[in-house]
């Protein structure tokens, strides 16, 4: 395992042209406040001492996740050989709200970044044993080259940042 | 489905070089490049490879067991499972499911009319669904952009992976002005991507049910994988409260585990990316809220998942319907056919034809069928849709086996095609005898056969012939009134040269120069004036065209063989079977590889190596003796045969003096283009290593395959592509002051594009005659 995971998954996602702050979780509400762009929808960040910045509306209505232009997330786990984060598809709609606004706020605790696939498939794995049994790896932002040459932002987000919480 | 006449065939070839040949090749050989450099950089591809390929014989060995498992574990989920026998029986479910969501809870948005989204499927197109549904007043929506394309153009997909590959941007803009008229007129890839983004997103809000394919299902869990880049397809798994599933029987799998190699590799053999953008697994029905775009006002997390809680008044507030869809449509059958059994091994990843010359330069509308193109679709479709379907297209496959390296579960593909094409002959209804070829065709293969075919797999005969009355067999052959009869009897394209045969074979010429003891001979006396002690004999294996028409390399082979102190044979030997390989007919090939064996057995036991001038005839002995010989006397040939220059390579890490061959001064350029079976085997480097020792700066073409393979280049329907393809590489190679290559074909296509000689690498390393 290489010793700086965090950097592996970092340099990643630079290829990715995706963004990663490292925060401590103390800072994290208020990073995740300048990054985010009204109107905000999330889902509860599950980590200690973190919270949605107060602006952003959770359990929204479908009018509302249309009209959000970021969605806040938890993310399991990451990949940083890839620079991947795993989404869960839950009750409390991280999936859509993942998945519709263009920009996609990712936020993760260190401890979870994982350094490959093989150590992803293993923590995928106990997921499924607790019945976690949906999750998207997601890689970047939405793409696709049909038009005639490559552009982002397709279905899903054309915009992802991550947070990785130093201190959890 | 009629046989199209050579001159038809000829004609709709033509339309698509013209059509849709550039826009293909634009992307096709970029995500070829790609999976060059993303193979290249992973560490463990060949153990993700056989270990993805393993999982795949393993699961298509106990399939019925798997289908079990997975309705257990999708029905304990709260889903459905259908096992559809053929396209009118999944048809007919997809659509009683959308019949029985609009009776209990009315059509979803401000339409009457019933809608379903759909997430880019092959398996789906395959059945013809969205006829099917739009049959019964169902409206259907591609939300897959490229996808979505083709159904507003009324298109049909002409890649595995980028169905609209064959329209340029500039095309699609035209398209969707027209259609949808814009205040200001689409141009850019962007302002077209935001439109389809706007209009297929409403679509997806509005829609009854969505209906996706999968990449996998893993059996034990149920859940159902969809790799894409753009996120469509999470979208139309999640948003409408019904979720259909349609994927062949073949894409289960046991566990999660055997998922992990799937996902590493299906990108990087698809567009070359090291992971793509979205892998979701989903096990549904999921917990993920249904979103009620008709009740704006209530929160999406209201009504919940699939919940254990008792449904709504309606029935069914906020719940998830799931249903499986997994279709037969021959594939139980194909797992029976030990040829097409492979096939099932497919992920899907459209490798096959970004690695194809003849895919980049017609597309998936020439090299397909009813559904699939590119290398696996002669599989696919001979299993799903029948023989006819495939043989619209066998024929596009020069069995060049470029494919093979890029086939992330290693399928053989140029194999199947093979054995396709040798179903196909036996099903002709050409006339049985045939005055002019019937002399010629030693072979074994049944009445019924195309008479160029019949030609072209019996070379070795017509060769012979010729050379015993050459050189007034080749006045005659290049006069206009036989090249007219060659034209419309065996369909030999007048505008390409034919081989020039040679009075003296190989053969003669080496029994006239003394035969093996005048070899031995000169050998020792190299040995000694070199003191290098290599103690190996060689068999050279005198191949049709190095034997009748390319003499000069045979016998630039057997000196530089003698000049580094190695006694040469030069016996006359068998066919190797290559040439009817090459027209599928295998009974031919499987009694002249027997043969081959035999004459060859002796030889090696006496501790010869048997050393191949022509690579396509090494490959028949390395890979495709594999299906016609008993496994001891396979690997028997296999592990005593090389390649000219790779034996070169070898003797010279054993000692040989590369002086001896030092034509060169180290700095002369030399373009190389090795042989795109030779590549297969991975002997492009022995040649460039030799040549490079020996004083020359070699540079290696790209090309992936010379667009001639045999006998293909000659035929009259495909003469234009054998040339499109020809001048891909030509102008690669065109600078160098010497070009030289491997194969016997890549020379004369390679001497006709560029108007000059092009040698093979022996004839540049060999010491002149003494």
């Amino acid at each position: 395992m290489t010793v700086d995971t965090v950097g592996r998954f970092e340099r990643a996602l630079e290829g990715l042209e995706v963004g990663l702050e490292r925060v401590p979780a103390a800072d994290a509400s208020g990073r995740i406040e300048t990054i985010a762009q009204g109107p905000v929808v999330g889902t509860p960040l599950p980590f200690e001492g973190v919270s949605l910045p107060d602006s952003v509306r959770t359990e929204p209505t479908p009018a509302e996740l249309e009209a959000a232009r970021t969605g806040i997330t938890p993310v399991r786990f990451a990949i940083a050989e890839y620079g991947t984060v795993a989404i869960e598809s839950t009750a409390d709609g991280t999936e859509p709200i993942a998945l519709y606004p263009d920009r996609h706020v990712a936020v993760v605790a260190e401890r979870d970044v994982v350094p490959d696939l093989s150590a992803g498939f293993e923590r995928l794995a106990d997921g499924f044993d607790e019945g976690r049994t949906s999750v998207v790896f997601a890689t970047g932002r939405s793409a696709t080259a049909d038009m005639g040459e490559l552009v982002h932002g397709v279905h899903g987000p054309g915009d992802v940042h991550v947070i990785v919480l130093e201190d959890r | 489905m009629a046989q199209r006449s050579r001159s038809e065939e000829a004609d709709r070839i033509r339309h698509l070089l013209e059509t849709e040949g550039e826009a293909v090749h634009a992307q096709a050989s970029v995500s070829n490049a790609r999976r060059y450099r993303t193979y290249g950089e992973t560490d463990d591809l060949e153990s993700l490879r056989t270990e993805a390929r393993s999982i795949k014989e393993g699961a298509i060995d106990r399939l019925p067991d798997l289908i079990d498992t997975v309705r257990e574990a999708v029905e304990a989920n709260g889903g459905t499972v259908y096992v559809a026998d053929d396209a009118a029986d999944a048809n007919a479910y997809v659509s009683d499911v959308v019949d029985t969501q609009i009776s209990e809870y009315g059509v979803a948005g401000d339409d009457e009319t019933p809608s379903v989204v759909k997430s880019k499927s092959m398996t789906t197109e395959e059945i013809d669904l969205n006829d099917a549904l739009e049959a019964n007043n169902i409206d259907v929506t591609e939300t897959d952009l490229g996808e979505w394309v083709l159904q507003v153009a009324d298109d049909t997909p002409s890649h595995i992976v980028g169905p609209a590959m064959h329209l340029s941007r500039a095309e699609i803009a035209e398209l969707f002005n027209d259609q949808f008229d814009p205040d200001e007129p689409f141009e850019t890839a962007e302002e077209l991507t935001r439109f389809a983004r706007g209009h297929l997103g409403e679509r997806i809000r509005e829609a009854d049910v969505g209906i996706t394919g999968a990449n996998f299902v893993v059996a034990d869990s149920g859940t159902i994988t969809l790799v894409t880049n753009e996120g469509n397809a999470r979208k139309c798994a999640v948003t409408p409260d019904t979720h259909v599933a349609i994927a062949g029987v073949e894409k289960l799998i046991p566990t999660l585990a055997d998922l992990e190699p799937f996902v590493d590799l299906i990108a990087k053999s698809a567009t070359g990316q090291p992971i793509s953008q979205y892998v979701t697994m989903l096990s549904p029905p999921t917990d993920s809220p249904t979103l009620d775009f008709d009740a704006p006002a209530a929160s999406i997390t209201d009504g919940g998942g699939s919940t254990d809680e008792p449904a709504g008044d309606d029935g069914r507030e906020g719940g998830r319907d799931f249903h499986l869809v997994l279709l037969d449509n021959g594939r139980l059958d194909m797992r029976e056919d030990d040829q097409l059994r492979e096939t099932l091994y497919c992920i899907r990843c459209g490798a096959c034809s970004n690695s194809c010359a003849n895919f980049h330069a017609v597309g998936g509308h020439g090299f397909g069928g009813e559904t699939y193109s590119g290398g696996i679709a002669t599989g696919w479709e001979a299993g799903v849709h029948g023989q006819e379907s495939a043989a619209e297209f066998n024929d596009l496959c020069t069995g060049c086996s470029r494919c093979v390296d890029a086939c992330p579960v290693k399928i053989d593909i140029p194999w199947i095609n093979t054995v396709v094409r040798d179903r196909i002959n036996a099903s002709g209804d050409y006339a049985a005898s045939d005055f002019l070829v019937d002399g010629l065709t030693p072979d074994l293969e049944p009445g019924g056969i195309d008479r160029g075919k019949r030609f072209f797999g019996n070379i070795g005969t017509v060769a012979k012939a010729a050379s015993a009355t050459a050189p007034v067999s080749n006045w005659l052959a290049n006069a206009e009134p036989v090249r007219a009869l060659l034209e419309r009897m065996l369909g030999i394209d007048r505008r390409r040269d034919l081989p020039s045969f040679r009075r003296t074979s190989l053969v003669d010429w080496f029994r006239s120069r003394g035969g093996s003891d005048a070899s031995r001979r000169r050998a020792k006396r190299a040995a000694i004036r070199s003191e290098a002690a290599i103690d190996r004999e060689v068999v050279l294996y005198p191949d049709v065209y190095t034997n009748y028409v390319d003499t000069n390399r045979g016998r630039a082979a057997v000196r530089t063989l003698e000049a580094l102190g190695v006694p040469v044979r030069v016996p006359d030997l068998p066919e190797s079977g290559r040439a009817a390989l090459s027209q599928g007919m295998i009974s031919t090939a499987d009694r002249q590889a027997s043969r081959l064996h035999a004459a060859l057995v002796e030889e090696i036991d006496a501790g010869r190596d048997v050393v191949v001038i022509e690579p396509s005839d090494l490959a028949a002995i390395h890979r495709e003796y594999e299906r016609l010989l008993p496994e001891e006397s396979f690997e028997r040939l296999r592990t005593n045969s090389y390649e000219i220059c790779e034996y070169v390579y070898g003797l010279l890490e054993n000692g040989a003096d590369p002086d001896i061959l030092s034509t060169g001064d180290g700095e002369e350029q030399v373009a190389y283009h090795s042989h795109c079976q030779q590549r297969t085997l991975d002997l492009e480097a022995p040649t460039v290593a030799v040549l490079e020792r020996c004083g020359y700066a070699t540079e290696t073409s790209a090309a992936e395959c010379c667009g001639m393979a045999g006998s293909f280049g000659y035929k009259r329907e495909y003469y234009e592509l054998s040339i499109d393809v020809g001048e891909r590489l030509a102008s690669q190679v065109e600078d160098a002051p010497t070009v030289v290559a491997s194969g016997t074909s890549c020379g004369d296509q390679l001497e006709t594009l560029l108007e000059r000689d092009v040698s093979h690498p022996v004839e540049l390393l060999a010491p002149t005659d003494t």
